[in-house]
């Protein structure tokens, strides 16, 4: 599904990413964890291809293809996925309008025809029923005047709507109470499928007591440093990351 | 998303702007007092007429261009242009389309106003005017039933004498500013408008204008009479060719609203902006005034998305107690474009309402400014004003100006204003791309959102139009 290789990436001339290996088959789900600044977010901005995010070294390949030399836009129609830590409101434009919107283009894309309204309009209700969003958000405008919790359960929906390969979640859970972690998680949970990967991309454990990875791994200074099963979150969890950071100087 | 693809989004072709060869006849450039003779004996009109617009001129003469208006652009010289140009096979007059030049038509074809096809279809009444002269006037039969009269100035000039002569410059005075004065004095055509007592115009009214023949001014003159407790809604669209020299566009607009009359005008323009470095393009001095009596409601609506400058202000007077002024606008400009426009929102009655939103969208490297006065005088009891100006910049070269102007000279008035600014942010742009919506329909969507209050006052057709236009113009402009 995603393989990246010796990944090297930065931003203004300061390199984040340095020698940024991992590989994600169909039907996993993959934990990246570690403290500030060790380039968790740079990961998930990378992959999406995001303005001013420079790739200097490395390869990385999705489904097949050469994700690194399409446009941003083209990514997402190939079926990766982003749910924003920060997502931005987009005044004007209803909810609505904007999934429409980038649910043509997906399927325009995947050479399927536009999804009538009155269809369109059914799964995106079913949908809200799942993240517990009141149908009153569809007509709102995007994100506009959302709590924190609302911006996050409307990222989960926009993601139950396009259907994506591979769904990175980017701290999606900072921010949220107990009740709305669990509602983010289940809607996750109902997307597992064989064919679907995740990135679940989070300084706590807490999320994945919800969500169960298969693999956690530890990302510092840019590069993954330590590996492991869903113990590695906890071992974390019990002890912070200053361990790894003392044995890995202690190494070398 | 790249610099260069927005750029590219920006610097989309004029679609209006082909040129339509017809034999025309024109005045040689210069005015002078034999020039409005010759005018108006073109016209064969009344001695009245000639002695008002000859008052008009020698008050003309007298006066000087404003420069307060935010915007820069070499003195025009008003001996350069030609003031009367008609195409010739209008000599004769067409008594109905089919007598009507097939190039002509073409054009309004290109146009995407195909005249027989609204005749049948739509059902929208259109007076097009070419140049100097109105075309053609269709629907005339249906709208002389209920009463109501819609023709070119012209002919109101000789067929509704008393009219004319009672309402015309009754809003807008020969000698209300420069351009409005030049205007009175060699005014070509327009149109004229009115509904009686009590009838509801059981149409759109809807006229298009449109600057064909090189160096020529177009003034036209526009006059509606909505009396007591009538209703009319009126369309004005607008393009012209390309050109590279500029072109002056000086319109007057009079509304006269009546005891509970109703009055809603609609503007979408679209003049030729000039092309991506700043040569060529439209000079749009356009006075837009409203006077509402008793219990009437004017409402403009506009949509300004050409020119190279725009120089203009629908205003309302409310001079009847409980009368409602409302001006809804988008003003969009891109490249090199300039526009200083607003309203006027003059409150007399007691009660009197008025409310402003204004939304200027700048990009490239034009300036955009909003200027407006609310003024409430003192018999303006309990006199109540909003006003929302929101300011969208795109890229980083461009210019938005607020210049408000409050006067209240009574204590039981109410004036609100609020005043944003915003930018289609880099943030908002990739979220759009990352769910897989292309740039050009992620700046359209902000864009025609951050519009989305303006865009629901206009009839149904032209906001679908409006928001075409809108991405017509944006082509190439973030950056």
């Amino acid at each position: 599904m995603l393989s990246i290789n010796n990944l090297h990436a930065k931003i203004d001339d300061k390199l984040i990413l340095k020698e940024l290996n991992l590989q994600v088959n169909a039907g996993e789900v993959h934990a990246i964890m570690g403290p500030n600044g060790s380039g968790k977010s740079t990961t998930g901005h990378v992959l999406s291809g995001r303005d001013g995010y420079e790739v200097v070294e490395g390869s990385v390949s999705f489904l097949g293809k050469n994700l690194l030399e399409m446009d941003t836009e083209e990514r997402a129609r190939e079926g990766l996925f982003l749910a924003f830590q920060y997502p931005v409101e987009i005044p004007g434009v209803s909810n609505m309008e904007f999934m429409k919107a980038a649910v043509d283009a997906v399927r325009e894309h995947r050479g399927q025809e536009a999804i009538d309204a009155v269809s369109f309009l059914k799964k995106t209700r079913e949908f809200c029923k799942a993240v517990n969003l009141d149908q009153n958000f569809l007509k709102r405008g995007v994100n506009e005047g959302f709590s924190g919790g609302e911006k996050k359960r409307n990222e989960i929906l926009q993601m139950m709507l396009l259907e994506p390969k591979l769904c990175i979640l980017d701290e999606t859970d900072s921010g949220l109470d107990i009740d709305a972690l669990q509602v983010v998680a289940e809607g996750v949970n109902s997307l597992r499928s064989p064919e679907r990967s995740f990135l679940i991309v989070t300084h706590y454990q807490r999320l994945l007591d919800y969500i169960e990875p298969d693999f956690v791994h530890v990302l510092a200074g840019g590069k993954i440093v330590k590996s492991g099963d869903k113990s590695l979150a906890l071992e974390l969890e019990e002890k912070g990351y200053g361990w790894i950071e003392a044995s890995l100087s202690g190494a070398a | 998303m790249s610099q260069e693809q927005i750029d590219q989004l920006i610097t989309k072709d004029y679609a209006a702007g082909f040129v339509t060869d017809i034999e025309s006849e024109t005045l040689a450039p210069g005015l002078d007092e034999d020039v409005i003779r010759f005018i108006s004996g073109k016209k064969n009109e009344p001695e009245w007429m000639l002695e008002w617009r000859l008052k008009a001129y020698r008050a003309w003469r007298e006066m000087v261009e404003p420069e307060w208006a935010h915007v820069n652009y070499p003195k025009i010289d008003f001996d350069a242009l030609s003031y009367y140009s008609a195409p010739k096979s209008m000599e004769d007059k067409p008594k109905s389309l089919d007598e009507v030049d097939p190039e002509l038509l073409e054009t309004y074809k290109k146009l995407g106003i195909p005249l027989h096809e609204q005749e049948m279809l739509a059902g929208v009444a259109v007076d097009a005017v070419f140049d100097s002269v109105s075309v053609a006037t269709t629907f005339r039969g249906k709208l002389k039933d209920a009463g109501v009269i819609f023709c070119s100035i012209s002919e109101a000039v000789h067929d509704y004498p008393e009219l004319i002569k009672k309402y015309l410059g009754s809003v807008v005075p020969q000698k209300d500013n420069f351009y409005a004065a030049l205007n009175s004095a060699v005014f070509s055509d327009g149109s004229f408008v009115y509904i009686p007592k009590g009838v509801r115009c059981p149409m759109e009214l809807s006229t298009y204008f449109r600057i064909n023949e090189q160096n020529t001014g177009q003034f036209e003159r526009t006059l509606i009479i909505a009396d007591e407790g009538s209703h009319v809604s009126y369309l004005e669209g607008c393009t012209a060719p390309m050109r590279d020299e500029n072109q002056l566009h000086a319109a007057v607009v009079e509304l006269v609203a009546l005891d509970d009359a109703n009055i809603k005008y609609s503007t979408v323009q679209n003049w030729y902006p000039g092309n991506a470095e700043g040569h060529g393009g439209i000079y749009n001095f356009v006075t837009k005034r409203g006077i509402a009596h008793t219990n009437a409601r004017i409402s403009w609506t506009q949509v300004e998305t050409g020119s190279a400058i725009t120089w203009k202000y629908p205003s309302c007077v409310l001079k009847g107690d409980n009368s409602v002024g409302e001006f809804y606008s988008v003003a969009l400009t891109n490249n090199y474009q300039q526009a200083d426009t607003g309203t006027k929102m003059i409150h007399l009655g007691k009660n009197t309402r008025s409310t402003i939103i204004s939304k200027g969208i700048s990009a490239g490297k034009s300036s955009n400014a909003y200027r407006g006065l609310v003024r409430m005088n003192p018999a303006a009891e309990g006199a109540r004003n909003y006003t929302q100006c929101d300011s969208l910049l795109i890229g980083d070269k461009c210019a938005a100006h607020t210049f408000p102007y409050i006067e209240s000279k009574n204590p039981s008035a109410v004036i609100e204003h609020e005043a944003t600014t915003s930018k289609v942010s880099d943030d908002q742009l990739y979220l759009c791309l990352q769910r897989g919506i292309d740039t050009e329909k992620a700046v359209s969507m902000i864009v025609n959102g951050f519009c989305k209050e303006v865009f629901k006052e206009l009839p149904m057709e032209f906001a679908v139009e409006a928001g075409k236009l809108l991405e017509v113009s944006l082509e190439g402009s973030v950056g």
